[in-house]
């Protein structure tokens, strides 16, 4: 695939968008919506390299899409749908060639596809395929799942939407903060998956830059909500360390090690301000996004402030309580006052935690730098046992090999 | 007395059927039915959605718990029912909510076939 190929069809799927949510609105039908979308992609294809890419690819491309669902609704209805099929090409021709006239039909078309009633795989699956406008073949790519398997998992969501009748709108006020957490977790999912791929760097970066497109989209199609910011500063303040985040084997290098001129200083510098917002009612993300600001602020990893980390992490638990933020509390705390009362904070979390990796990990971390070798080690190969990523079992054995020989 | 006949079946086995004979089949449902509605014993049935378009409906410790698929606790019996038409998921949704049985059991949320 050409350079030029890979160029057009980003354009063109990132000004997709409002073509897919505009035609599912008027038809209620996700198969038309996208089949005339990626009619209008053949056209670009087409059209677009010798005549250049339009002024406005978005109204382009609804005007292009539009042209072929009705085109599609005239010829394969019959009967008594027939009448339905006039109706909604009456509607479709209003949708003006001017993108600006017409309602932004993105975000009930994202709260449609973060459904609850939707399984989670599928919500990212069918957020990514509809909102974000990625193909089925990078999907399945970039969540380590089968072409066909994917399919299958949208094809079902989307007889789910109709067979269910899974509302398509902006959900009502009662319902509206619920449904949001549901659509941010979704984002974050998206984001994380990427952040963890476990291969591919080149995926890795794509997912997060897709979730940071899609926050920047729900910030702005539902200006101020607080949520919203802190998950975009989060997103920012993580993403901008993704060049130091591994080294040109692909290894995993923490971010004490990290080469931080390697850090994207302007996005950083956007997450701050985003921050700098403040918040009136501060949530997860918020804490989280400013914990990753402590982290940005400091010029070198011992600048650090461990201390403020720690207090974070206290907060976060408080809200979220769960062990895992525990676990990250009780490595703030080691880093402010001293492995010992780490470990001190770990012991009470050993049974929750028992089967994850980053537990042992983190426990010996602590021991190892308490001095305790031959605890330290047992630590690490119990969580060289647990863990599935290939770059973090490189990390770890070669923690090991460091230890045993000193 | 009331009762209901409630009809379990394996769907994808439903689903290779040829199609003359689901026709068949319909046509018995049909005439079943007539001779509910003949012998004046009709009081309502329908053709449910398959299991893929269901939505089990939880409330535990006052919090919603909405998940995708049917009900597959099999601790829990089926207890009762209620018939409602409204105008979309969400709001047969938040009447699952108020059953009492979505406290101490689970609601499954079928669409019903119409036709």
């Amino acid at each position: 695939m050409t350079d030029a190929f890979g160029a057009l069809e980003r354009s063109f799927r990132q000004g997709s968008g409002r073509a897919v949510a505009a035609l599912i609105r008027v038809t209620g039908d996700f198969d038309l919506a996208e089949e005339a979308v990626q009619d209008a992609f053949e056209v670009a294809l087409r059209t677009w390299p010798s005549r250049g890419v339009p002024d406005n690819p978005e109204a382009w491309i609804v005007t292009t899409a539009r042209n072929r669902a009705i085109d599609k609704l005239r010829r394969d209805r019959v009967g008594r749908v027939k009448r339905e099929a006039a109706a909604q090409i009456a509607e479709l021709e209003t949708i003006g060639v001017d993108v600006h006239e017409i309602p932004d039909d993105r975000l009930r078309l994202l709260f449609t596809c973060c459904h609850p009633a939707l399984a989670m795989d599928a919500r990212v699956a069918l957020t990514l395929r509809t909102v974000a406008g990625l193909s089925t073949r990078e999907i399945a790519r970039a969540f380590l799942v089968p072409e066909p398997t994917l399919g299958q998992r949208l094809t079902r969501a989307k007889r789910k939407i109709r067979d269910a009748a899974i509302p398509y709108r902006v959900p009502p006020r009662e319902l509206l903060p619920e449904r949001l957490d549901g659509v941010l977790a979704v984002l974050y999912l998206v984001f994380n998956e990427g952040y963890a791929a476990t291969e591919g760097e080149l995926l890795r970066a794509e997912m997060g830059d897709e979730a940071i497109r899609l926050a920047r989209l729900v910030d702005r199609l539902l200006p101020g909500d607080e949520d919203v910011r802190a998950l975009l500063a989060l997103m920012l303040l993580q993403h901008a360390r993704r060049a130091a985040r591994t080294d040109e084997a692909g290894d995993l290098v923490l971010l004490e090690d990290q080469d931080r001129s390697r850090w994207d200083h302007a996005m950083i510098d956007e997450g701050l301000s985003v921050l700098a917002e403040g918040a009136r009612r501060p949530g997860g993300y918020r804490l989280q996004a400013e914990i990753a600001a402590c982290h940005a602020r400091a010029p070198r990893a011992e600048d650090t402030d461990w201390p403020e980390i720690a207090t974070l992490y206290g907060r976060l638990a408080a809200l979220q309580p769960s062990p895992v933020v525990e676990l990250n509390r009780a490595a703030a705390v080691a880093m402010a006052d001293g492995p010992e009362s780490g470990l001190r904070m770990l012991e009470p979390l050993q049974p929750d935690l028992d089967r994850y990796h980053l537990f042992h990990a983190a426990k010996a971390d602590l021991l190892r730098r308490a001095g305790r070798t031959d605890d330290a080690v047992e630590a690490y190969r119990r969580a060289l046992d647990l863990t599935t990523n290939d770059a973090e079992r490189r990390f770890l054995e070669r923690r090991l090999t460091t230890l045993q020989r000193a | 007395m009331k009762y209901a006949l409630l009809i379990y079946a394996d769907e994808k086995a439903w689903e290779s059927v040829p199609h003359d004979q689901r026709h068949a089949i319909y046509e018995e449902y049909d005439k079943f039915a007539n001779e509910l509605v003949e012998r004046g014993v009709m009081r309502g049935g329908d053709q449910l959605a398959d299991s893929p378009a269901a939505t089990t409906v939880r409330v535990r410790d006052g919090q919603q718990l909405v998940t995708d698929g049917p009900f597959a606790e099999t601790k829990e019996q089926l207890g009762g029912y209620f018939l409602v038409e409204v105008d979309d998921l969400d709001t047969a949704i938040e009447l699952a909510t108020k059953l009492p049985g979505a406290r101490h059991g689970s609601v499954e949320v079928r669409p019903i076939i119409e036709g």
